[in-house]
């Protein structure tokens, strides 16, 4: 869970650093997609190293998930009379239990996400197009509801990022009383970095700062 | 005071088990919480009925013995306190108050609300001891241990092996005993010979005997009576990762 979360992080950072190149225009932004593509290149052919890290990250995911199932299905295991009280939650915060729903929705996310920039089948611009052009015409403000579905998805990143960040050091066994509130801080920090840097794309779209 | 309690009442371990209402008035405020239980004993005994059974021992919150889960909070409202050491009056008058057992599937309902315990025996025979013969007390300067070393076996040492732990946790895990276990034994310099042995062993005889796994909720060192740290846990981790992948277990 910690290590494959952890390459996710980075996954994820990467990526909104890459998407973040939209505000520099058109050829910047669909010069950096083909650099993607062109890695490594003339050492290895076209797509070698983007085909390893896409594997990397894959493995990563369904590990990550595979994780999670089996941690779940313990629980459920582990208690099988339930509290008739009411439920009492005394502890943290609100992101710890968004863990388990949160990582379904951000799954089916992940899957329309692909299905919409990756493979183009839900993009309202086909493969002839160039990837700036399909991002701007996945966020026209006639289609509010797709940037809406994109901006709760990563809210559903952050709070999975506030948690996760700072489970994954105590999960390591490097949280100590001593560095827990600079971890507190890491995690909150990443997550509203990385929040706000992956919604900035599809909000300047839906009101025309990017055209 | 008037109170209005729901119970469980489960005949035992074959029995459905059921929440069974009771009315209670003349509580005292000062009355601990099972004070208050014998109370509606007493009463149930005169009407001819099965009292309520629960466990106790010390009423003074050392060894461990009292549990319930009352209203949904492992020994109840009261932060870093047994359930014998907790007060009516941190109740409302009129209030309904619900009182459950620990649940877990390692801990299986004997009657009403006592839980067998004994998968943490069981834990504790797969490892939280030390093989050193201890004999009679040493001389305390003997061997040296630093303070900070000392503090924090002694906050780990403090935990009573009640089980709230674990009946707070989402997860049904019992990671915060084990992890003061761990912790406890493993910075003292008596704990050594068996370090690596003990945290592998420990968590096998933790999984087998059906405890969930730890996702990190918190919920744990909340409801503990001692207030053992979740640092314990990370503790147990560091312990686990280095005996396996570190290859420190012989
Ligand atoms: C694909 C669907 C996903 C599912 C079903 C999922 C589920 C989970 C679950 C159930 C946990 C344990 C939660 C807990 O500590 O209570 C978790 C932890 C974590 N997740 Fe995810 N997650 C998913 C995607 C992601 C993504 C995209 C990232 C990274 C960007 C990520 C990063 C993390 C991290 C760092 C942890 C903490 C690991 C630890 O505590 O050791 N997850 N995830
Ligand atoms: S860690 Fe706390 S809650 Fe768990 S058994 Fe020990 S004293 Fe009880
Ligand atoms: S009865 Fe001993 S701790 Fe409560």
């Amino acid at each position: 869970m910690a290590v494959t979360g952890a390459i996710l992080v980075g996954f994820l950072i990467a990526h909104m650093i890459g998407n973040l190149k939209i505000f520099l225009g058109a050829s910047d932004f669909d010069h950096y997609a083909e650099w993607l593509r062109t890695m490594g290149e003339p050492a290895v052919p076209r797509r070698t190293v983007l085909t390893i890290l896409e594997i990397v990250l894959g493995v990563s995911v369904l590990l990550h998930m595979w994780s999670a199932i089996s941690l779940a299905r313990r629980a459920r295991a582990a208690r099988p009379v339930k509290y008739q009280g009411k439920k009492k939650s005394n502890a943290q915060g609100y992101a710890t239990h968004t863990m388990r729903y949160g990582g379904v929705v951000i799954l089916l996310f992940v899957i329309w996400h692909l299905l919409d920039l990756t493979f183009y089948a839900v993009n309202p611009k086909g493969s002839d197009a160039t990837p700036y052009d399909r991002v701007v015409a996945d966020f026209d403000a006639s289609r509010w509801y797709i940037t809406v579905w994109y901006v709760l998805a990563v809210l559903l990143v952050g709070l999975h990022l506030r948690h996760g960040i700072w489970s994954a050091f105590q999960t390591l066994g490097l949280r100590s009383p001593r560095n827990n509130n600079a971890l507190r801080g890491l995690a909150g920090g990443l997550a509203a970095v990385v929040t706000i840097g992956f919604i900035a794309v599809p909000i300047s779209v839906t009101f025309g700062w990017v055209s | 005071m008037k109170l209005t309690l729901r119970i469980w009442r489960q005949k035992g371990p074959q029995d459905e088990g059921r929440m069974v209402e009771y009315e209670l008035d003349d509580i005292s405020p000062d009355a601990s919480f099972l004070e208050m239980l014998d109370v509606l004993n007493e009463r149930l005994i005169t009407e001819g009925e099965e009292p309520v059974a629960f466990d106790h021992d010390c009423r003074e919150g050392i060894c461990g013995m009292c549990s319930l889960v009352i209203n949904g909070t492992p020994h109840g409202p009261e932060r870093m306190t047994t359930t014998c050491q907790l007060h009516m009056r941190k109740f409302k008058d009129g209030e309904v108050i619900d009182v459950e057992p620990w649940r877990a599937r390692a801990f299986p309902v004997v009657k009403d609300l006592v839980v067998d315990r004994s998968s943490f025996d069981r834990m504790i025979q797969s490892g939280g001891y030390i093989t050193a013969p201890t004999g009679t007390a040493p001389e305390a300067h003997s061997v040296p241990v630093p303070k900070a070393d000392a503090d924090h076996a002694f906050e780990a040492a403090e935990c009573i092996g009640c089980g709230a732990c674990v009946a707070a946790c989402p997860n049904g895990s019992a990671a915060l005993f084990l992890g003061a276990k761990v912790t406890h034994l493993g910075l003292m310099p008596q704990g050594q010979p068996e370090r690596w042995d003990r945290v592998v062993s420990m968590l096998e005889t933790h999984d087998e005997a059906g405890f969930g796994g730890c996702t990190n909720t918190g919920e744990c060192t909340v409801a503990c009576p001692k207030g053992i740290p979740l640092d314990v846990i990370s503790n147990l981790n560091r312990d686990f990762l280095k005996a396996t992948v570190g290859g420190k277990k012989k």
